[in-house]
């Protein structure tokens, strides 16, 4: 149940003497569903509501989160979070004006055709028991599981300043997996996990006779793997797919170009940058093939909106141009800070938290190589397909990741299959080794629902667009 | 807060119909957050925070909701009934769930922790002076928290605990860090100032020029920090019995080839020093005490009452997600005066970084060094290292390579905040390993 609260009204309730105040409600629901082994194990629908009260005091942002939306909890909010801004705006890291929160009015709204309710529970448990069935084609599978979460998104933003924002989101996120096992043997395949579907749209993704083929196929993939070879270990050349691309994008590049990050904010947990602000306009971050953007506006991407939480209007940017750093992930607050350019990502992951840099969808621009023109080139290498493991440095440079599914390179062909395929390298020389890239017909949309960033800690969900690339000369090996 | 959860728990109760049974959680905090970067403020703030967590069990089926709760009554039963109805709807359509837990009234409890803690008002004020001209950077989060649950059969409990953490890092010039996590209930500002004073005392040795370390393997101390990151590990396809039972757990070696860690490996799941609370979601108590991995045999795994019906288990009332809520490893007998001379030439790893499993089969974890860590020749630190990737199984470093334990326990808070801030602790000792890999 979703209460209908006019901000700009409860904008009127504040009486505190502030240079600025805003107010942002959030209301999210998640509206999960889980087969596991034959049984349902989910069906839960979970909201939240509530409102961010920020002022801003002798240059210094305060806030209050609070779920209490009467004129009379906003009042009190205004007071406390005016008293939080006025006694940190003594040792305030850097004092602002009314500029860092722009005016701008408008409204977005979520690509669909089909709501949450136009597929009951049962109907759904019924297409994702089907779902388990087929992904269950051998006594080999000892667990499998298909799940579903409709997230919907309602996001109003109102200032003192004027600004006046409406933006509606729906999300669909879908997976299916399964596990084959023979003693400790073990291999997992998934439909590319929580990050392999995750996009705004809505309940039409469900097509029946698409969803029970890759079910299947996935059953019998998780099989092959069990069968399969070690992924050999050396350096050679790599194809990578766009699930797996999404998130070399989002840890080797996102993160590192997020301007807070560069200016220090979060080196007491997420960490810093090897990038510097005066690299941008000057470093070679990857090849001439490498085209990086901020791109909130391709539909139906995981993160596209009109505006971010500091009401800011979102427009499609380059970052990486030519495989030259030209614009950093740095929204209004971050751009006054460090004089540089830069997008709309200033977001947080719900009304009880303040908004910081954030990427949205970042994604890499096509190419002109066909699929078989990238693995034609590879003499002896490995095709990689559906992340399953990641990590990567406080500064972003020395990373590592494992896929679920691997084929061997050889003499410009597929060949066998390899499990285990896991490959590490440094970010600028990695994205310096691009040697291909994909045209419009190998490009896929992918994302992530739970990128991790901030203190107070929030988890956002980001969107990651890749052709597959070719890269050349990478430290490649399998497991134990 | 706990009125409000009462209040609500009575009026969602007396809508049920005959055969209905419903379970509520519930999850709450005053927060206060600072963040700091330069020994400055750059972002400052207040939460109220609260959610209800309803589970519907109707027709032999299980449904959940959840939603937050605005502390007026009338918005909030609208909410919670708003929610009933969906999922009494909802019961008759979906499957029938053959693993259906039911709720019992097995006692209640109540337990308020009081605390002489930092006021908001006060916070920066008591911060900011002791850290004056360092690179300081992190964030104190400080409040009240609360965890209740009820169901419909009468049981109820109640938890409400007040603590502050602030968890920080001293940056020098050359962007070599130390860590630091001062953490409690009762502010003492001394014993806050001194804490910060060892900080910054440890910068000293972080100024000396980093030595670059080859790939290999390498004699590695871990200091307890580092060791509950790798325990973390355990939660996450690990030590839970659903994972072993569905192909991804890393622990497959212990339970199916009999794979034996070091006898000098001991952790239990230990409720005692209450650092959470020891009732879950479903309102179940764990024991005071679960041994999981006694001198290096797998003794219990965590195991949900829902997996105990699933596999045919006995339930020893872990979380639905069957992770470590509270672990304890045992110490062993190595004094951290003699740490630098038994490590002779290698590691000493003060706080490590982003770990994942590379081969969960294999046990096999990778993640980096960072913050405070060191190359040590002739058993002295010589200078801090640059940061490397290691890529090691857990069969190894608390297995055949484990040749030490420290004798002493840190507890190591939680300190995620994402939702929500988090409560529990890890406690363990630091540990000497003979051969660690370093990969790039």
């Amino acid at each position: 149940m979703k209460l209908n609260i006019d901000i700009k009204e409860l904008l009127g309730a504040v009486d505190v003497p502030a240079q600025w105040v805003g107010i942002r409600e959030v209301y999210e629901a998640h509206t999960p569903r889980m087969i596991r082994d034959g049984v349902p194990v989910a069906n839960a629908r979970s909201s939240t509501h509530g409102i961010m009260v920020e002022v801003l005091v002798n240059g210094q942002f305060g806030y209050y989160g609070t779920p209490d939306m009467t004129k009379e909890g906003v009042s009190r909010a205004a007071k406390k979070a005016y008293q939080q801004a006025e006694i940190a705006s003594g040792h305030a890291l850097h004092h602002f004006d009314e500029s860092a929160r722009p005016s701008f009015q408008g409204e977005y709204r979520s690509p669909y055709t089909k709501n949450r309710e136009s597929l009951s529970a049962g109907n759904l448990n019924e297409l994702l028991l089907d779902a388990y069935n087929s992904l269950k084609v051998s006594d080999k599978i000892v667990s499998a599981s298909s799940l579903c979460q409709v997230i919907e998104t309602s996001f109003k933003f109102a200032s003192s300043n004027g600004s006046d924002i409406n933006q509606e989101f729906l999300m669909l996120e879908f997976d299916l997996s399964a596990t084959a096992a023979d003693g400790t043997n073990q291999q997992t395949r998934t439909f590319g996990g929580m990050r392999g579907t995750c996009r705004q749209m809505g309940l039409e993704y469900f097509d029946k006779y698409e969803i029970m083929a890759n079910a299947g196929r996935i059953g019998e993939q998780a099989l092959e793997l069990l069968e399969a070879e070690e992924c050999p270990t050396g350096e050679m050349d790599i194809v990578i797919a766009p699930d797996q691309m999404m998130l070399q994008i989002h840890e080797s590049i996102g993160h590192a170009l997020e301007v807070d990050r560069i200016l220090g904010d979060e080196r007491n947990y997420a960490g810093w940058s090897f990038v510097k602000l005066e690299d941008f306009g000057t470093l070679q971050y990857g090849s001439k093939l490498m085209n990086i953007t901020f791109d909130p506006t391709l539909e139906s991407e995981f993160a596209s909106y009109a505006f971010d939480d500091g009401g800011l209007k979102a427009t499609k940017e380059y970052l990486i141009k030519d495989g030259l750093l030209v614009r950093g992930l740095g929204g209004k607050e971050s751009q006054i800070r460090s004089g540089l350019d830069g997008v709309a990502n200033f977001r947080s992951s719900g009304w009880n938290r303040a908004p910081i840099d954030r990427m949205a969808n970042i994604n890499l621009e096509p190419g002109d190589s066909t699929f078989d023109e990238l693995i034609g080139q590879v003499e002896n290498g490995v095709y990689m397909e559906s992340n399953k493991s990641w990590s990567i440095d406080d500064y972003r440079n020395k990373f590592q990741f494992g896929c679920e599914y691997g084929k061997l390179i050889e003499n410009g062909k597929l060949t066998k299959t390899v499990k285990n395929p896991n490959y590490r390298a440094i970010s600028t020389p990695f994205w310096n080794s691009l040697k291909g890239v994909g045209n419009e017909d190998t490009f896929g949309i992918y994302g992530t629902p739970n990128c991790g960033k901030g203190e107070p800690n929030q988890s956002i969900r980001v969107g990651h667009a890749s052709p597959a690339c070719l890269f050349e000369n990478v430290q490649v090996f399998g497991g134990v | 807060m706990e009125q409000i959860f009462n209040k609500l728990s009575e009026s969602l109760f007396g809508q049920l119909n005959e055969g209905e049974h419903l379970i509520l959680s519930f999850d709450g905090e005053n927060s206060q957050f600072v963040r700091f970067n330069n020994a400055s403020i750059r972002q400052t703030g207040l939460v109220d925070d609260a959610d209800v967590g309803l589970k519907f069990i109707a027709n032999g089926r299980t449904c959940s909701g959840g939603f937050t709760v605005s502390g007026n009554f009338d918005t909030d039963i609208a909410r919670g009934s708003s929610e009933i109805d969906r999922m009494r709807i909802e019961s008759e359509q979906i499957p029938k769930d053959p693993f259906l837990v039911m709720p019992e009234n097995a006692g209640s409890s109540h337990e308020i922790k009081k605390a002489n803690g930092l006021a908001f008002e006060d916070a920066v004020d008591a911060i900011l002076p002791a850290v004056s001209g360092a690179d300081f950077v992190g964030i104190l989060a400080n409040g009240k928290m609360f965890r209740g649950s009820a169901n419909s059969l009468g049981q109820k409990h109640w938890f409400e605990t007040e603590s502050f953490c602030l968890d920080y890092s001293l940056v020098t010039p050359e962007h070599q860090m130390v860590k630091g996590c001062y953490a409690g209930s009762d502010w003492n500002q001394q014993d806050y100032e001194d804490y910060v004073k060892r900080s910054r005392d440890k910068l000293v040795l972080m100024e000396r020029k980093p030595v670059k370390v080859d790939t290999g393997e390498y004699r590695t101390w871990f200091e307890a920090a580092a060791v509950a990151d790798f325990l973390g590990m355990f939660s996450w396809n690990g030590i839970s019995e659903a994972s072993l039972r569905q192909g991804c757990s890393g622990f497959g070696r212990m339970r199916h080839d009999d794979v034996r860690l070091s006898s000098k490996f001991s952790i239990v799941e230990d409720f005692s020093p209450g650092f959470c609370p020891k009732f879950n979601s479903n309102g179940e108590i764990s024991p005071d005490t679960i041994s999981l991995i006694e001198n290096g045999s797998l003794k219990n795994t965590l195991v949900s009452s829902r997996s105990a019906k699933e596999y045919g288990v006995e339930s020893n009332f872990a979380e639905g997600g069957e992770y470590l809520r509270s672990p304890r490893m045992e110490p062993g007998s190595l004094n951290h005066n003699d740490v630098t001379k038994n490590i002779d030439k290698g590691l000493f790893l003060s706080n490590i970084h982003y770990l994942n499993w590379s081969d969960n089969a294999g046990g096999r974890i990778t993640g980096l060094t960072r913050y405070a860590c060191f190359w040590v020749e002739n058993g002295e630190i010589v200078a801090p290292i640059e940061t490397m990737r290691f890529d090691d199984s857990f069969y190894r470093f608390f297995g055949d390579q484990l040749v030490q334990v420290e004798d002493k326990l840190t507890v190591v808070p939680e300190v995620h905040t994402y939702g929500q801030r988090s409560l529990g602790a890890t406690t363990c000792p630091g540990i000497l390993v003979d051969s660690f890999a370093l990969t790039l």
